[in-house]
């Protein structure tokens, strides 16, 4: 697709300005029930006659299940089912899978006949408690036949590698390669090419609730409800009916609120499945609640883990002309949401530079491990991490400042296309930077690190920029396929708003919404702003899925866009009807009436005027004064569909726009290195972002807080760690580190706003924070530090061991 | 299996029941008390999430059983708030945005309740290695330990309790960073 073939865009808004409530930090809508401990949450529920369940986990990483003897728990004080895998294989289909060719490599959701990881479940028992599921569980006898374990991803691909899925015939679930551009040409023209060589490994949003899940069917009519903390992609639940054998119209899924998720309850079905399954078999409500441990070692949503071996093509100047990625990514023993997480990379996969064509190879590696799922960045923050890694050992191999090198590529027109066809909206990357070199004292602590220098201390600061893409579409899941074609996705969000006859308004939403992010609050902002009223005072709903309307759920920072379009669509339905009421009341024409402070008035005469709950009151009670075309009630609804997607070309040469509304910040941690104990602590921390209008920034900084955390887990500590013979090492949190307060340093937050001019008052998507960031920048802080030694760390988490050995290996050199 | 009668005083209210010796503290009082304010995390003691008071301490009741308490008083989340009146802590932790999802809230206030009856003027560095035994994944840290302060700031100058009023919209702008 040409740039001149490229569907227009939409029209640009105007936004308003002197707002009332949009950029105000007012306190958390949903914080006073969570603060007495009232939250809710699925392990708080009490569905009458309720029993428990719980999983027998495989010990092996791959291993043929022999033979399973479950006599004993049968008879055991308090059961009332066990169900091996056999067992669940007869009662549901495979599990809702998104990757390619699931036939190959079928995913249910207990193992039949093999395992395939250490933790996957093998057997569910149902019985009175918790307690007594478990001992039941010890009574249970598998046989299994070990098989010769696949770990490393390059041995997965290797012929004669025994095989994680037989059917599949490989254990390469997914390769392909992409040119955007004219790479060769580019790399010809090349002065220099900068190659590196680089390892991710997996680590996982770990939130402190585990999935759970109550499934409670009544077999005199057909019908499920499922009480789950996950599960946000409501449009999709007919794939999770599917899987129980229900009609999807007889499924009614009920959301609760979550005790996080950074992306890990994101389509995460198996506990509701599990749930659902039990509740029918014993004609009971169930309740399944992962513990920590099946959280750690069996929730289908490990984060990425890359091998990259990338080239950038410069020029002498710093200018950056080309790109080659080549990636092996280990996805695990299935691949529930295929290579979604390098469509999602090839979102801002130039981050914010007008780097002119890229090269995208991707092979997907199947071995004996837990599966990828989401977790906060869906790819694209690995993705960040590396070309920043890049364009920072170009800086340095050019003697570019880091500061110039990014000035010298900055995108600065906008609407500005990437080479792969991905759209941004909106930026001013140099405003952010300044802010950053400003708020963080640049030039202050380049001497302070001159200075430790001459002392012999290894002091670090890690400039980088990067983006954070927000609101998908979900083009990203397949354009990796030429053949079956799809439409493009809408990902639509729903919101209902009610004036009851007080004037009082309810805000009904339609998905999973609440994970820790803040809906409730964005939308009380949204509607108070829309009509003049105090936030505190909107009431909120969550809709279960019956009667639902059109939802997708938080995901991909796309929620208080999405919940913002829908709001604007119901106010202003809303305020259509409440006018034609008004001009009915004041006897004027309808085009004689402006919306103003909560009522409606006649323009140039607000003594004319009537409040929202005077002109409520009369619909709600009085419809007989009103003509034939008023109804009775005060109720709206809209379904927002994703403003700005297109279609990808047939030869996937340009991938359309899916991802338009591109958020960007600039990271500074200022580090040491403890040469002699690999430690790196922090002296200075400073995150500036531009995620377009803020509706609340309290909350956004909480985000880029709470997500640059992670980004210090990713950087330093956590790692799900497998051995040789594929066994899980970290699987617990004594092993599995995550930062304390101790590991944090005291951030400073900046903000600059950059409105999209797309959106309903400019906003772009924040949730993922500052874990997009956090990992590239703490990487090259760390090489900072050691670059006087020659040091370079290539492989994250850098922990004290990897840190001291890439010491010890340049004084070997 | 055997059940053992024990006596434990939750938030001021004595109760007697009779519990299984291996039933955990934590179950205990989400289960049998209807306390579902206490959270589990971890499950082995490490993050904190299930902390309770007990006899003024802090303890993980994931790795308590509930026979070790009988005699003792314990403290919860539910004790905090007065009615429609929060504790200061908690309206602190509300202000400064000290909670996203709210899942270590509880444990975190109980530890910050402790942590203040023991220095009743900590510093932000004081709050900040106080609460390294309790995790969360969402703030980062920074805003827990400034509510901290906060909380404790007012109840030394014994404006402990926020009024209903107060709690609106109008006056209770979040501080900004």
């Amino acid at each position: 697709m040409t740039a001149t073939s490229r569907p227009a865009p939409p029209p640009v808004r105007e936004h308003k300005d002197n707002l009332k409530w949009v950029g105000k930090s007012i306190r958390r809508i949903e914080d006073p029930k969570f603060l007495r401990g009232r939250g809710g949450y699925i392990g708080d529920l009490v569905v009458a006659n309720m029993l428990h369940s719980a999983v027998l986990h495989s010990p092996h990483a791959h291993a043929v299940i022999k033979s399973i003897d479950t006599t004993r728990a049968v008879a055991a004080e308090g059961v009332h089912a066990v169900i091996t895998g056999r067992d669940a294989a007869e009662l549901t289909d495979p599990m809702p899978d998104f990757g390619p060719n699931p036939a190959a490599h079928t995913w249910r959701c207990l193992a039949v006949d093999k395992v395939r990881y250490v933790g996957e479940g093998v057997v569910v028992v149902v019985a009175d408690n918790r307690y007594l599921a478990e001992d039941a569980l010890a009574l249970i006898d598998v046989e299994y036949e070990p098989l010769p374990p696949v770990v490393d991803p390059m041995q997965a691909l290797e012929p004669g590698t025994p095989l994680v899925h037989d059917a599949l015939g490989s254990n390469q679930a997914y390769e392909r390669s992409f040119d955007f551009g004219d790479v060769d040409k580019d790399f010809a023209e090349a002065d220099v090419i900068i190659t590196d060589h680089l390892r991710w490994h997996r680590s996982g949003g770990q939130p402190l609730e585990t999935v759970g899940a109550i499934g409670d069917y009544d077999v005199s009519n057909g019908q499920m409800v499922i009480h789950c903390n996950s599960l946000s992609f409501t449009s999709y639940l007919f794939m999770v009916a599917g899987t129980l054998r229900i009609p999807a119209n007889k499924l009614d899924m009920r959301p609760v609120p979550a005790g996080g998720s950074f992306g890990s309850k994101l389509f995460a079905t198996k506990c509701a499945i599990i749930a659902g399954m039990c509740s029918r078999v014993v004609g009971r409500p169930v309740s399944y609640l992962e513990d920590r441990y099946e959280n750690i070692a069996n929730c289908d949503h490990h984060g990425s883990d890359r091998i990259y071996d990338v080239e950038l093509a410069v020029m002498r100047d710093g200018t950056i002309r080309s790109i080659k990625i080549d990636t092996v990514d280990d996805y695990g023993a299935y691949i529930q949401f295929g290579v979604g997480h390098h469509g999602n990379a090839l979102a801002q996969v130039v981050g914010p530079y007008t780097i002119g064509s890229v090269r995208y190879r991707v092979r997907a590696v199947l071995t004996n491990k837990n599966q990828q799922g989401a977790y906060r960045g869906f790819g694209s923050e690995v993705n960040n991490w590396m070309l920043e890694q890049l364009v920072d050992k170009a800086a340095r191999e050019l003697d570019i400042d880091p500061v110039d090198i990014r000035r010298r590529n900055y995108i600065r027109r906008f609407p500005y296309f990437i080479p792969t066809g991905n759209v941004y909206d909106s930026g001013n990357y140099d405003a952010v930077l300044d802010k950053a070199l400003a708020l963080c004292g640049y030039e202050h602590w380049r001497e302070v690190q001159a200075k430790a220098r001459a002392e012999g201390r290894y002091l670090g600061i890690g400039l980088i920029a990067a983006q954070e893409r927000s609101v998908f579409s979900a083009t990203e899941f397949w354009f990796w396929f030429d053949e079956p074609t799809a439409p493009v996705t809408s990902m639509p969000e729903s919101v209902t708003l009610n004036v009851d006859a007080t004037g009082g308004i309810t805000a009904t939403l339609y998905s999973q919404a609440f994970w820790g992010n803040s809906p409730e609050t964005m939308v009380a902002q949204l509607v108070a702003e829309e009509f003049d009223c105090d936030p505190h005072d909107v009431s909120i709903v969550y809709q279960g899925s019956r009667n639902g309307l059109p939802a997708t759920g938080p995901g991909g920072s796309r929620t208080t866009v999405m919940l913002a379009g829908a709001i604007e669509g119901a106010t202003a339905k809303i305020k259509a009807k409440a006018t034609r009421a008004a001009a009915h009341l004041l006897e004027v024409d309808v085009e004689d009436l402006e919306w103003a402070n909560g009522g409606i008035q006649v323009k140039g005469a607000p003594d004319a005027r009537k409040t929202l709950g005077e002109i409520a009151v009369l619909l709600h009670l009085f419809k007989h004064s009103f003509p034939d075309d008023i109804e009775s009630g005060l109720e709206e609804s809209k379904v927002f569909d994703h403003p700005y997607t297109t279609m990808p070309s047939a030869d996937r040469k340009d991938l359309g726009v899916f991802y338009p509304f591109m958020g960007h910040a600039c990271h500074i941690p200022v580090v040491e290195v403890d040469i002699e104990s690999g430690a790196v602590s922090f002296l200075d921390y400073t995150a500036v972002h531009d995620c377009g209008t803020l509706v609340n920034p309290r909350s956004l900084a909480g985000h880029i807080l709470g997500g640059t955390t992670q980004g210090i887990g990713t950087a330093l500590h956590e790692e799900f760690v497998y051995d040789d013979s594929g066994q899980l090492l970290s699987a617990s949190y004594l092993d599995y580190l995550m930062p304390t307060s101790l590991e944090m340093p005291e951030m400073k937050i900046g903000h600059h706003e950059t409105p999209s001019p797309y959106t309903p008052y400019g906003i772009k998507g924040g949730g993922e924070g500052g874990r997009m960031m956090a990992p590239a920048a703490i990487n090259v802080a760390v090489n900072d530090a050691l670059a006087p030694l020659g040091v370079r760390l290539t492989e994250l988490p850098m922990t004290p061991e990897r840190v001291l050995a890439a010491i010890r290996n340049a004084r070997a050199t | 299996m055997n059940s053992h009668d024990i006596t434990l005083t939750v938030n001021g209210r004595v109760t007697k029941i009779s519990v299984e010796p291996r039933k955990l503290l934590v179950d205990v009082l989400r289960e049998d008390l209807g306390l579902t304010g206490t959270h589990v995390g971890c499950e082995h003691g490490v993050c904190g999430t299930c902390t309770v008071l007990l006899d003024g301490r802090s303890i993980r009741s994931c790795i308590c059983f509930a026979v070790q308490a009988d005699g003792a008083e314990i403290r919860t989340v539910e004790s905090l708030a007065s009615g429609a009146q929060l504790h200061p802590l908690q309206d602190a932790f509300w202000e400064k945005q000290g909670l996203q999802c709210g899942y270590c809230t509880p444990g975190m206030l109980m530890r910050s309740v402790e942590l203040i009856e023991e220095n009743p003027k900590p510093t932000l560095q004081d709050v900040r290695d106080g609460i390294a035994g309790n995790l969360c994944r969402c703030t980062g840290y920074q805003y827990i330990c400034e509510a901290v302060v906060a909380a404790a700031d007012r109840m030394r100058d014994g404006d402990g309790h926020d009024s209903g009023e107060n709690q609106r919209a109008a006056s209770t702008e979040a501080s900004t960073p």
